[in-house]
């Protein structure tokens, strides 16, 4: 009985105060599907970082008009420095191989390109790939050289990018986040006044304050999961159209987001919106119920 | 006990001490802003002396933590001059409320409201609403609240102040008739006509001190 109790009182609440209650449940699930998003994002960006600082290379390309005697020598001289881990050389076939795969779904290009007009390179892979700048430093003035690239340098652009993106999401995340703690506070205070009679005889008749609390906090509770699982249906939304849109393109660069990914949000999603809100109910029933 | 208030220039209570035996009917009177009301709430644990100690069957209230309070109170309990019933309850609903709210189930309130109901004579009015009794029936009400938990003490603060002189002979006969089931009664109130009829304990206060406690005593 006491728990019929408790839960019709939470209905009664949260229609009580039906637009209140519509505030709180919108602005937790925008703070909510930001930080999934977020969190999707700094999951991305980890995984997308193991994959390609894994395979990431310091090419150094040839002059056209390079000699036998200045790659020999340059690849004794990369082979044996402790900066570099391993060293390839890609000559002329490989590198036609290589573009014809890298392109293979632009065969004009492919049909342009004569195996000739693509250089010779090493492909080095290095102990630490942040020490880029040695070894630029250390062979740019080798014979036969014609330029250096390091692919890291493009990767850091991008995943500073996807940073960027993921910290904009936490932040908007945190302000919504303090827009919905405040509206539980109110709306919580709220319910309170409206209920003072009742909470005023409860304290005098000796109901235990879990009992006095319960409602006021599980009304919070309900409308914070209630905006997770808004929060989460926005984030399949999202995956839905992404795949059907440009953003489709980017797929090969960035690994795509599972669904499994998404619905195992959800857990965090719901926790961070039924604790914020309970704890904020909690403390707000503390200074203005003082039970 | 001593309990002075923040921000008063003088103790609300000053060195005061009485001690009121199990089954006894006790009046404090006094002017407004005596006292007496701050004894009430030491009582119900609302307010905690700076001095001396309160003692509430046989336990020490004084040092009693506030997630004990609840439990407390279901031993003692409250009647105001301004009744405090749930407006949108019936009468019924006000009774069964008290009870449900700490625990006890529907089954047991459909056995003991209607009961204590009657034996506040409010049979046959138990679905009637607040604004459709008159005064001296909502306090009647309120007494049936306080009583339906068969408490040790009950505490009526001022229970006739809202009530016209008869209403509140019939109210007094109430209380007096719960008093010889055994549960202390203990009544702040001014009303000199209730005192001075009853012949019970009084103890008067004045500016914080106990003047007089008399058995048997009028108003003076």
């Amino acid at each position: 009985m006491r728990m019929k109790y408790v839960l019709s009182e939470v209905l009664v609440g949260l229609w009580r105060n039906v637009t209140m209650t519509l505030a709180m449940i919108i602005t937790m699930a925008v703070s909510l599907f930001m930080l999934g998003g977020s969190g999707l994002l700094y999951q991305k960006v980890g995984d997308m970082k193991d994959l390609y600082y894994e395979n990431v290379e310091v090419s150094i390309f040839l002059k056209a008009d390079a000699n036998e005697q200045q790659r020999t020598d340059l690849e004794t001289k990369l082979k044996a420095d402790p900066l570099i881990k391993d060293v390839t050389y890609v000559n002329k076939d490989e590198a036609y191989k290589r573009f014809q795969q890298m392109y293979a779904d632009a065969p004009d290009l492919v049909n342009a390109v004569k195996p000739d007009q693509l250089p010779e390179s090493f492909r080095l892979k290095l102990n630490d790939p942040e020490q880029y700048k040695n070894i630029y430093d250390e062979y740019k003035t080798s014979e036969g050289i014609d330029t250096i690239v390091d692919q890291s340098k493009l990767l850091d652009k991008v995943f500073g990018v996807l940073t960027g993106f993921q910290n904009g999401a936490l932040a908007i995340a945190i302000v919504m986040a303090i827009a919905a703690l405040l509206l539980v506070a109110n709306t919580i205070q709220v319910a309170a006044y409206s209920k003072r009679r009742e909470v005023a005889v409860m304290k005098l008749v000796g109901a235990s304050n879990w009992f006095i609390q319960a409602p006021f906090v599980l009304e919070a509770v309900v409308a914070g999961l209630i905006g997770s699982v808004l929060g989460l249906i926005a984030l399949i939304v999202l995956k839905t159209l992404a795949a059907g849109s440009s953003m489709a393109a980017l797929e090969g660069l960035i690994t795509p987001i599972s669904w499994s990914e998404i619905f195992l949000t959800f857990p965090l999603m719901a926790a961070v919106g039924g604790l914020v809100s309970a704890v904020t109910a909690w403390v707000t029933l503390r200074f203005y119920l003082r039970v | 006990m001593t309990k002075t208030y923040p921000k008063a220039s003088r103790p609300s209570l000053d060195n005061v001490s009485v001690s009121i035996e199990k089954g006894e009917f006790v009046f404090f009177i006094g002017p407004s802003g005596s006292g007496k009301s701050t004894i009430i709430k030491m009582l119900l644990h609302e307010v905690t002396p700076n001095k001396g100690r309160v003692i509430v069957n046989g336990k020490d209230v004084t040092s009693m933590r506030s997630w004990k309070r609840p439990h407390f109170r279901r031993s003692i309990g409250c009647v105001f001059q301004d009744f405090r019933l749930l407006p949108n309850r019936t009468a019924y609903e006000n009774v069964a409320f008290a009870l449900e709210v700490i625990g006890k189930t529907k089954a047991v309130a459909r056995r003991v409201v209607p009961e204590v109901l009657e034996l506040v004579g409010l049979g046959g009015k138990e679905h009637r609403y607040p604004h459709e009794l008159s005064g001296g029936e909502q306090q009647r009400v309120a007494v049936a609240r306080a009583f339906v938990n068969r408490p040790l003490i009950l505490l009526a603060d001022e229970p006739t102040g809202n009530l016209d002189p008869d209403t509140s002979i019939e109210i007094m006969r109430l209380l007096d008739r719960i008093n010889r089931t055994g549960t202390t009664v203990v009544m702040v109130t001014h009303d000199s006509n209730i005192v001075n009829q009853m012949r019970r304990r009084v103890v008067e206060i004045e500016s914080g001190r106990i003047v007089r406690d008399q058995a048997r005593g009028v108003y003076g």
